[in-house]
């Protein structure tokens, strides 16, 4: 080992390990960043039902992003089940249309949110004539997080063993008696995983939904009535400097809703692909 | 509802409809299968269907290559060059900081992480991917802005974190899915640990971090929130890294609220000449990866091998 | 009296030939064993008998097989069949349901709702797969709960509760536990009272201690198909009496060191 070789494993050394030691400030500059400046305004008055620019509450937005998550979440996960089902138990692999699917499904998922945005602005608001609306957004949004579903959907299906199947069909029962009762039962956790994953998604999600849900804060009776989710509520702070605090507030629930999310995606993917084998 | 099983009608009536459910539910499967395919279409339908038109009216030199975007003057000047110039600027920015620190941090994870720091780590880049834009955009405004003004470079900075997640995720899995024995066999022939990894395995991972960048590009030029709240949004071009710029993405929220007519027609353009970017975009990545799991769903889930039946 | 009656089968997957010619028949309640090294066409064989083959893409049957009187590959309605030939698989497959619903899944496949007759039929077969005693208390528990052996035993409960004519067994034991196994022989021997039974088995032991007739295959091919003394006693091919020298010879080789290939390789 000569000594240019020994500098050389020396740098890269230490390149990979500042890098590493970068992205972990990173991280944590920005939580307890946000935390500290949030902490102090998470106060009663931030909670009360309705809005107004006293108490700035952050309740109807609260109670909009799971009115909104749980109906977008309605409307993509029968879709993107489905759709994994033909493409896992009827589709032949490899076909084109498996192909066409699969392609689709990619492209979808890196169309930026705004894309989104527009394009619900211009079909769901304005062609079907819903208005800015929560069922806007929320066809918007799921749309969105069709592909995360479709392929958490898909891998969880591939993952249940073909034994199973097997055994159902050897008892005569046919292909839907087979998928409903045997394999979805057995891929429950990991499409489960992956609805906890997209309702993340949806949470974070702002700017597919100002021109779709708009921007009121309320809390919607009706789903043809507008409202805005913590993440549209904090932009719509952020333009006023008086309520910058209320922001960091807001921006402390989200961080702790997506942790949980995480948390639980992974904890329950993780056990099925222990279930697997 | 009791049946003998001896009761040859019912059973026959039975049989058939479950065969008549079994047709019909095939069709609805199918159906909820193009419905991604269906999504895409509409979404081009209607994006370039009132994007194209616009672009032809205002005239396609001028509206791509127009350094002049006054909506409200009369006549109204609608030139996106800047605002393309600006997502391209900011982005490659984010590249240029997000990427060796995201290759780097991946090399770690994956090849020179203690598990028990990998427990901890792991869910951290996780949380990252998490974090929703607008807390970034937050963030940027009170941590960088102070500091490097509402400019190109905080958007830079600010992306350049944002994009670290999906090159840190996706780089690892490519890393990991290199054989052990190809980093052993160069430990064998005396190489040391890291001459081996990057001499060896990120050579032979190339592909998939080759994609990892692309979609972590995809992402940094297609995000808007957390630009708006950092870039200052000035539509002109840009002379330096401190100059405030806007990108298509933070044009389009800006105005679209007041937007009516051709102005509004003209943000919806700056919209399908994003899509069309995207597109591109996405185009390369198979021709780079090759394989199914190249695409940007790839980051949420691991590798593993295939399941015949 | 034959119960199954095969001639001329043939069948392909793809471009490889996987059974060449078969013509044999299978005696009503007797157990036939099907032996031969891995890839011989032995389990496709056994899979052909309930149309299991059918799943399989690129796979092509000529030749006939009778059920009695009824051509199978003619059968519009292969659930029917099904339900008539039952089938028990290598690797005990409980669904991911209770031990009830697991034995309770057949009949209600076959349009049975009425709990009191689900309640007697499950009994029925549990006792009859002799595991009664052992889950009588534990119906309501997760099938994946019991150990492997049990699981097994549960597997042909589930088969046995749509009362089938024949049972096909798919090298039953080979991955079980030699306790478990001889309960499984123990089992099949009580159940050739009531089942025809066909079983393919890499355990040479097996083959000769529990069936009553065994047919050797070899790359697709019947060797010899005979009474199972006989076979094993006084082979009339030279490749089987060497098979069975060699595989007797090696001990208690309950291996099988791969098993999925002969499914997959044909």
């Amino acid at each position: 080992m000569n000594r240019d070789a020994k500098i050389k494993e020396g740098i890269m050394k230490w390149l990979v390990q500042i890098s590493m030691i970068v992205t972990t400030a990173v991280l944590a500059f920005i939580v307890i960043f946000v935390v500290v400046k949030g902490l102090p305004y998470i106060k009663p008055s931030l909670f009360s039902l309705t809005y107004n620019s006293e108490n700035v509450s952050l309740m109807p937005a609260l109670l909009s992003t799971v009115i909104l998550t749980a109906l977008a979440l309605v409307i993509a996960v029968p879709f993107g089940v489905f759709a994994s089902i033909f493409l896992v138990e009827y589709a032949r692999r490899g076909s084109k249309i498996v192909k066409l699917i699969r392609a689709m499904s990619e492209t979808l998922a890196g169309i930026p949110s705004i894309v989104f945005g527009l394009f619900g602005m211009l079909f769901f608001v304005t062609f079907l004539g819903f208005g800015f609306s929560v069922l806007a957004g929320a066809l918007t949004l799921a749309i969105m997080v069709l592909p995360i579903v479709l392929r958490a959907s898909e891998e969880a299906l591939l993952s249940v063993s073909d034994g199973l199947r097997e055994g159902s069909f050897s008892l005569g029962a046919g292909k839907l008696r087979t998928i409903f009762k045997v394999v979805l039962p057995a891929a429950a956790p990991g499409i489960f995983g992956g609805v906890i994953l997209s309702s993340g998604r949806v949470i974070g999600e702002t700017a597919a939904l100002i021109y779709t849900a708009g921007t009121v804060a309320q809390i919607p009776v009706s789903p043809l009535q507008s409202a805005r989710t913590l993440s549209v509520h904090m932009y719509a702070l952020s333009g006023e400097s008086l309520h910058v605090g209320e922001g960091y507030a807001t921006a402390v629930v989200l961080l702790a809703l997506v942790a949980v999310i995480n948390v639980a995606s992974s904890a329950i993917l993780k056990r099925t692909v222990r279930n697997r084998i | 509802m009791t049946v003998g099983t001896n009761n040859v009608g019912k059973q026959e009536a039975h049989a058939r409809r479950t065969k008549i459910q079994e047709r019909a539910m095939g069709g609805v499967f199918f159906v909820a299968a193009l419905a991604s395919v269906f999504a895409v279409a509409m979404i081009c339908v209607f994006l370039l269907g009132e994007g194209i038109p616009a672009i032809g009216e205002i005239g396609v030199r001028g509206f791509l290559l127009g350094t002049d975007w006054s909506p409200s003057n009369i006549p109204p000047s609608f030139g996106i060059f800047p605002m393309i110039v600006g997502s391209v600027l900011v982005t490659l920015g984010a590249v240029i900081l997000g990427v060796p620190i995201g290759i780097f941090s991946a090399v770690y994870l994956s090849y020179s992480c203690p598990p028990r720091l990998y427990r901890f780590l792991k869910p951290g880049v996780d949380l990252l991917a998490g974090i929703p834009s607008v807390v970034y955009g937050f963030f940027g405004m009170a941590a960088l802005t102070p500091l490097l003004g509402s400019s190109m470079l905080s958007a830079s900075v600010l992306l350049g974190i944002m994009i670290l997640p999906t090159v840190i995720t996706l780089s690892e899995n490519a890393l990991r899915a290199i054989p052990g024995d190809r980093y052993e066999g160069a430990l064998a022939l005396g190489a040391k640990h890291y001459r081996s990894v990057f001499g060896v395995v990120l050579p032979a991972a190339r592909s998939g971090v080759i994609a990892a960048i692309i979609l972590g590009l995809g992402r940094a030029i297609g995000e808007t929130m957390a630009v708006i709240m950092v870039a200052g949004n000035q539509a002109r071009m840009p002379e330096g890294l401190l100059d405030g710029v806007r990108t298509m993405t933070a044009n389009i929220v800006l105005e679209m609220g007041y937007a009516s007519g051709m102005h509004r027609r003209a943000l919806i353009a700056t919209g399908a000449v994003l899509f069309v970017f995207i597109l591109l975009i996405d185009l390369c990545v198979p021709f780079i990866t090759r394989g199914r799991n190249a695409g940007p769903l790839r980051k949420l889930f691991k590798p593993k091998a295939g399941n015949a039946l | 009296m034959n119960c199954f009656v095969v001639r001329d089968l043939n069948l392909h997957y793809g471009d490889n030939h996987a059974l060449k010619d078969i013509t044999l028949d299978m005696k009503y309640r007797e157990i036939t064993a099907l032996i031969g090294p891995s890839g011989c066409g032995k389990s496709t064989f056994l899979r052909t008998l309930n149309r299991m083959n059918d799943l399989i893409e690129g796979c092509r049957i000529d030749g006939s097989i009778r059920l009695f009187d009824d051509d199978i590959y003619a059968m519009s309605d292969v659930s029917v069949l099904r339900k008539r030939v039952g089938m028990v698989f290598q690797k005990p497959n409980p669904f991911p349901m209770s031990v009830f619903d697991n034995v309770a899944f057949g009949p209600r496949t076959h349009g049975i709702r009425s709990r009191q007759e689900l309640e007697m039929i499950v009994e029925k077969s549990l006792r009859d797969a002799a595991i009664w005693d052992e889950v009588k208390d534990r119906l309501k528990k997760p099938a994946l709960s019991l150990s492997g052996g049990q699981q097994q035993r549960l597997c042909i409960a589930r088969a046995l509760a749509v009362s089938p004519e024949v049972l096909l067994l798919d090298e039953p034991t080979s991955a079980l536990d030699p306790i478990s196994t001889a309960k499984i022989e123990e089992l099949l021997d009580e159940l050739k009272a009531k089942y025809t039974v066909v079983i393919v088995t890499h355990n040479m032991q097996q083959a000769a201690l529990i069936s009553d007739r065994t047919a050797f295959f070899l790359l697709g091919n019947l060797v010899e198909y005979g009474e199972t003394k006989e076979l094993f006693s006084n082979p009339k091919d030279e490749r089987t009496r060497e098979y069975i020298s060699v595989k007797v010879g090696a001990g208690n080789s309950r291996s099988s060191s791969s098993p999925d290939v002969a499914r997959l390789v044909g």
